[in-house]
């Protein structure tokens, strides 16, 4: 009986690994089949997210905003909502923190800055609240919403920008002001001059913040229990309309959270964007990476971010487009879900163990 | 007149932009019926765009004329058919969750296709761009009414195919028996699978019709408007598809309607522009327009759309 217990935890771990290795196998493959060489490309993605101080916090930069929006999906995902909107929130939260950033003149940093992120954080909870209350109140499907709210956000955010921020002669913002700026600047020094920021302890904060709400709080049983079963959750008394128009606003919060620390850690100004940078849709996938933990969201983000970062170094280092690490990581997330495939993989190593149920 | 020949201009236009929605959504409501959440759509027609330029520029380069779209459209429908393998494996076959495959084939789509382009176009972020693409076709004698002729009847030939697909989805999905057990397996596999109906197969079948339909929406915005493909020749297309998907309630007959309502939507902001009062607002609020419109539409009337019950349950038959 024990052995069979092992088998089961020691297999929770080994399948995600056994997944990052076949798709990274499955990367490989596709590249010898389109005449690239795989060991001289991977190495060359490994030694740009290592292979200097520089690269490494700008890796860590990459992964930073990820882990937000992932746990922006995850926490939606979690109450039984899916919020294709992180995307729109991310922009609002960018947009709300610019504007404070920018317009708000001759505060000390330990108001401006914070002032600045909160503003961002509660921008994009709203912009998540809509989707939360059309939802509750019209019944109006979240999917729809937020797609339509992230284009929304995109367009409103440019005229944001356009009209009130605008630089002139460039295509982006002023910059935000010295005392909105989440930049660390000795960490930065140390670490030749790449982006770090306070956005990524944030982050981290935010996936305890995360874990806490949802399982320590009573509220967040009853998110859960909204997500788990509506009509059960109804049954038992609870509020089923606040909690969703809630759990789409914690849901913004956390995609915006991301936003404003691209713009007050990382560019210190905000463009006018023709299309969505990606960050929220990304993060659809690094939850479904995390199966919606907020530990594995952080692995799954520090993965996706550190192998997205790396591939620039494939195509400078060996001329292969960045475009196979899409490939790669879609395998992951495959091979990831498919769980059934791993364990066909793994049937040789397990032996007879099979007839014990292990798998 | 003058008012008259604007609004004959506002349909075109807005058939141009729906035809690509029609195709997709129908295959989405394919997939969908039978139980099978597709958020692969995008994906999808990312792959037909990409194929449909491969297709059509090989088919150019051997000399095949005006025949070379049609190609480009059939190897659309064929490559994204194959790529909706990827999901119908993934998600009946090993039941795996169905948004997660959905959000792979974005995925593999977005990456399979921009290396294959560097790949076949020596290192170039996009496509050769096609001569021979499609030309609209007036409907003789109907195209001679005054106003809708142009409005309605001069289209793309992908238009009318969109339109007739519509038809033909409609009386396919509730005339036909295996339009009822492709319904009966979406919303209640156990029950069709004791009378019988082989439920994965019939699920199989469902996601790669919604494949060849996705893709060929793909290859109709290659085919008709950009003329070559690049990374961002979709870019949220499959979304909007989606989501007319949920507007139209998983009919094909209210897809094509919401179809069109985001078609015009989005022609109205071109046209609006060609007026003097435009001018007084700011552009952005006219991009905004066709999505603010959307939830307006679907916060006032709609009211509850109803999914089918089984949509994204893995059927699994030890189950009870």
């Amino acid at each position: 009986m024990n052995k069979v217990i092992r088998i089961f935890t020691w297999d929770s771990a080994v399948a995600p690994l056994v997944a990052i290795v076949l798709g990274l196998l499955f990367g490989a493959l596709v590249m010898l089949v389109g005449g690239y060489n795989p060991i001289a490309a991977y190495s060359a993605l490994f030694s740009r997210i290592f292979g200097n101080w520089y690269d490494f916090g700008e890796a860590v930069r990459e992964i930073t905003p990820l882990i937000l929006t992932g746990l922006s999906v995850a926490f939606a995902f979690r109450t039984g909502l899916f919020n294709i909107g992180a995307e729109g929130q991310f922009i609002m939260g960018m947009t709300g923190a610019t504007f404070i950033g920018v317009k708000l003149t001759g505060l000390p940093w330990i108001v401006h800055a914070p002032l600045a992120v909160l503003a961002g954080a509660l921008l994009a909870g709203l912009w998540g609240g809509i989707a939360g209350y059309l939802k509750a109140k019209r019944g109006v499907n979240e999917v729809i919403t937020t797609i339509m709210l992230n284009w929304i956000a995109l367009f409103l955010s440019n005229y944001i920008v356009n009209r009130f921020l605008l630089q002139p002669g460039q295509q982006r913002s002023y910059m935000i002001q010295d005392s909105a700026s989440m930049s660390i600047g000795w960490l930065s020094e140390l670490l030749d001059n790449a982006r770090v920021h306070w956005g990524t302890l944030v982050a981290i904060l935010a996936a305890v913040v995360f874990y806490i709400i949802l399982w320590k709080t009573r509220q967040g049983y009853e998110l859960r229990a909204v997500g788990h079963n509506v009509h059960a959750a109804q049954y038992a008394g609870m509020n089923v309309n606040r909690s969703i128009v809630k759990a789409m606003f914690i849901s913004g919060i956390f995609a915006g959270l991301a936003g404003v620390f691209e713009v007050l850690g990382v560019f210190h100004y905000q463009v006018v964007a023709a299309a969505s940078p990606g960050y929220g849709f990304d993060g659809v996938a690094v939850a479904l990476l995390g199966a919606n933990n907020p530990l594995g969201i952080v692995l799954g983000a520090s993965l996706f971010g550190g192998l997205t970062y790396g591939s620039a170094g494939m195509s400078f280092g060996a001329d292969v487009p960045p475009e196979i690490i899409r490939i790669v990581i879609g395998s992951v997330i495959f091979f990831v879900a498919t769980q059934g495939i791993v364990k066909w993989v793994l049937i040789p190593f397990y032996g007879k163990r099979k007839k014990e149920g292990a798998l | 007149m003058e008012a008259l020949t604007i609004l004959g201009q506002l349909f075109n236009t807005t058939l141009v932009f729906s035809t690509a929605l029609i195709f997709a959504a129908l295959g989405g409501i394919f997939s969908e019926r039978s139980g099978i959440v597709n958020i692969g759509i995008e994906g999808l027609m990312v792959s037909g765009a990409f194929a449909s330029a491969v297709g059509s520029y090989y088919a150019e380069q051997a000399d095949l004329g005006a025949l070379s779209p049609w190609i480009g459209l059939v190897t659309a429908a064929v490559f994204a058919l194959l790529f909706s393998l990827i999901h119908a494996v993934a998600t009946i076959t090993f039941k795996a969750d169905q948004v997660i495959s959905g959000v792979v084939i974005n995925f593999l789509a977005a990456g399979v296709t921009v290396y294959l382009v560097k790949i076949l176009f020596e290192g170039a972020g996009q496509t050769e761009t096609l001569n021979e693409v499609f030309s609209k076709w007036a409907i003789p004698g109907l195209a001679k009414i005054p106003l809708l002729g142009y409005g309605l009847f001069t289209a793309y030939p992908t238009t009318f195919l969109a339109l007739i697909l519509v038809a033909v989805s409609w009386y396919v999905l509730f005339k036909t028996p295996f339009g009822l057990r492709l319904r009966s397996v979406g919303e209640h596999p156990s029950a069709a699978d004791t009378v019988g109906i082989k439920v994965k197969r019939i699920r199989y079948i469902a996601v790669m019709i919604s494949g060849a339909l996705a893709g060929m929406g793909g290859a109709t915005i290659t085919l008709t408007t950009t003329s070559n493909f690049s990374h961002n020749t979709i870019s949220g297309q499959g979304f909007i598809a989606m989501a007319a998907m949920i507007f139209g309630k998983w009919h094909p007959a209210g897809a094509l309607g919401a179809a069109v309502f985001f078609g015009m939507a989005q022609a109205l902001n071109n046209f609006l522009q060609l007026f003097d009062f435009s001018k007084h607002i700011p552009q952005e609020f006219l991009y905004m327009l066709p999505y603010v419109l959307t939830i307006l539409v679907l916060a006032g009337a709609v009211g509850r759309a109803k999914a089918p019950s089984a949509l994204g349950e893995p059927y699994d038959p030890g189950k009870r």
